[in-house]
């Protein structure tokens, strides 16, 4: 099999970030970018499928700036194959991500797209959704466990009740979820090994993608700020305070 | 204006972000319809109809939708998607998993997770884990929308709305469902639940959280959550995830235990009502939302608290 995995350039998952003062977005000067974490999980298990046998190739793709080579460097020195980013300044909705890497696909054919459920700075959680729409192809989403059971795919994902299984059939996309397994280190032989792996630079028109963004930013503002409030001394004056003071209990 | 709010439910049971998706309809403003699409779900048809506001239910019954898979649902109301202006549905792991696919089919950028509705066109909705909020605005003719249920009240429910049995749509054979392992719990569900109490790392077992945290819980009639490093570590089930990435909760009261308070655990419980940390680190970032902190070892204080409820 040939397994296709999206990564995107955020911001680290350590940062908090704070909002301009004229509220035209989030303020990212100077800020750590890593891989989004979930597709680090991504890369992670396709590099296991590898590992195990079951697939032949890795293909890492980014949609952002010339920086977000970092990113795919680094799911090259944790084993995927090759690279190809996507070369763009623009902000770019997931609709437009799905249809750059609808169009990937179109081109390399991969037997299974694994990506990340969420980006962690849009929130969006929907682009793997919209990526298999656009192919008509199954999708295995929130996935806590991915094995292939004779020409299928059998998906565990994390539902709000427990977990589900399902079985797609292939060509399919997969989402990963926290559990689905813990993202390696790269170690530094292949971080050398990784600047030799082949990354492809393309551009949305080489696609014959036109990047809309079709919702409008507005304004970005903070959230309301919770004050930090009182500390109790024990036990029973926390039980009264709730009682008599909150009113809660 | 017309608009379709797709259920949430599992079969004989509604879910209350149903009807507080309803309320966010309301908010739009226009004709709202409710579509049921599931196996034997005529109950949860029944209890849609209730939901004030609602002027029509659709229910459509087959086996197909017993699951909630995303390709039959995508099908479904992309056959209906037709005559409305705008579809939405509640945050859940099932609106979440076939809203996109619908999205992506008209050409339309979802709208995910909107906490407030500031007109037909314009919405806000948490960005970074809730550390900013965007106010967007949506050029689509057509809205795909999910709410969080949450951020709106529940709406009366003594509506009286039609019910129409609709026939069902496409079933592509590209999935199938194959088992599911439902936590069971007697505990109220999380996201209903008025008070909720959440333990992390600290109680380094899943023993611990039956000994520690259930027992509080089942005094104070409370729904139990975790943190991620505590359902990482499997002493609890993934679906009792708060946070940005998990489930999301504003109860009357919610109560950390053992949790340090890192930013996408407060993504999930900041709109809470009353926050009360337990931690035995007075530097822990829990304490900047509390309300009230209280520094201790909870395996001395949850006992304690246990025996003063
Ligand atoms: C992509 C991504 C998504 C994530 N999504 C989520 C999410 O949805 N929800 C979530 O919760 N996290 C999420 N996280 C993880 C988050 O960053 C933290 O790692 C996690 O919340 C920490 O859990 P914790 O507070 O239980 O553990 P810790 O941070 O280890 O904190 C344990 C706390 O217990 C206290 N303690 C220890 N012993 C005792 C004792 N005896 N009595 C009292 N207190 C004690 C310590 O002082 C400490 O503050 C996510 C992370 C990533 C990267
Ligand atoms: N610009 C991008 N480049 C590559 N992959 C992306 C990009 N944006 C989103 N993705 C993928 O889509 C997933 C979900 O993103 P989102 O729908 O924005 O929450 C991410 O985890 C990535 O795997």
């Amino acid at each position: 099999m040939k397994v296709l995995v999206p990564v995107k350039r955020v911001i680290d998952y350590n940062v908090k970030v704070r909002v301009k003062p004229d509220q035209s977005d989030v303020d990212l000067a100077n800020v750590k970018m890593s891989m989004n974490p979930f597709d680090e999980i991504a890369v992670e298990e396709a590099v296991r499928m590898k590992e195990a046998g079951t697939v032949e190739e890795v293909i890492a793709v980014s949609i952002g700036p010339e920086k977000a080579q970092d990113q795919l460097r680094q799911a090259l020195a944790m084993g995927a194959d090759r690279a190809i980013l996507i070369e763009t300044t623009e902000t770019v909705e997931p609709l437009s991500v799905a249809k750059l890497l609808a169009k990937v696909c179109e081109e390399e054919n991969p037997d299974l797209v694994v990506m990340g459920k969420q980006a962690i700075d849009d929130d969006c959680n929907q682009t793997g959704q919209m990526l298999a729409a656009l192919m008509g192809w199954p999708q295995g989403t929130f996935a806590s466990a991915v094995t292939k059971e004779g020409d299928k795919l059998h998906v565990t994902r994390e539902v709000d009740g427990g977990l589900q299984t399902i079985a797609l059939t292939l060509p399919a996309v997969v989402t990963t979820d926290l559990r689905l397994n813990e993202p390696r280190y790269a170690s530094l032989p292949n971080i050398m090994k990784a600047k030799k792996k082949p990354l492809d630079k393309k551009s949305p028109s080489d696609y014959g993608v036109e990047i809309i963004a079709r919702l409008k930013t507005l304004k970005v503002t903070e959230p309301p700020k919770r004050e930090a409030g009182i500390k109790v001394e024990s036990v029973a004056d926390l039980v009264e305070k709730l009682k008599n003071e909150a009113g809660v209990l | 204006m017309t608009i379709l709010v797709i259920a949430e439910h599992s079969n004989d049971h509604l879910s209350d972000a149903t009807a507080k998706t309803v309320s966010a309809a309301t908010k739009i403003g226009g004709d709202i319809h409710v579509l049921v699409a599931g196996s034997g779900a005529s109950a949860v048809a029944g209890q849609a109809a209730k939901i004030a506001g609602v002027a029509k239910v659709l229910h459509a019954d087959d086996d197909h939708y017993a699951k909630q898979l995303a390709e039959p649902m995508a099908e479904l109301i992309l056959s209906l998607a037709g005559d409305y202006d705008v579809l939405m549905a509640p945050a859940g792991t099932d609106g979440k998993n076939y809203m996109p696919r619908v999205a992506a089919k008209l050409d339309v950028m979802q709208i995910s997770d909107i906490i407030a509705v500031e007109s037909a066109d314009t919405f806000q909705r948490p960005i970074y884990a809730g550390n900013a909020i965007a106010t967007v605005q949506s050029s689509d003719a057509k809205k795909v929308i999910t709410v969080r249920g949450t951020a709106f009240e529940a709406p009366a429910m003594d509506g009286s709305a039609s019910v129409e049995t609709i026939g069902a749509a496409d079933f592509p054979s590209i999935s199938e469902f194959v088992k599911e392992e439902l936590t069971k719990s007697d505990r109220p569900e999380l996201q209903g639940a008025k008070i909720v109490i959440s333990g992390g790392r600290a109680l380094a077992s899943g023993e611990n959280f039956e000994k520690y945290i259930y027992p509080v819980a089942d005094k104070l009639g409370a729904a139990v959550g975790a943190s991620r490093a505590a359902v990482d570590a499997g002493y609890v089930p993934n679906d009792m995830q708060v946070g940005q990435t998990g489930k999301v909760v504003a109860p009357e009261l919610y109560i950390a235990v053992g949790i340090s308070g890192a930013i996408q655990h407060l993504a999930g419980m900041k709109d809470s009502k009353v926050i009360v940390a337990i931690n035995k680190d007075e530097e822990a970032p829990i304490f900047q939302v509390a309300d009230y902190g209280l520094v201790a070892d909870l395996f001395e204080a949850m006992p304690e608290l246990e025996k003063a409820l």
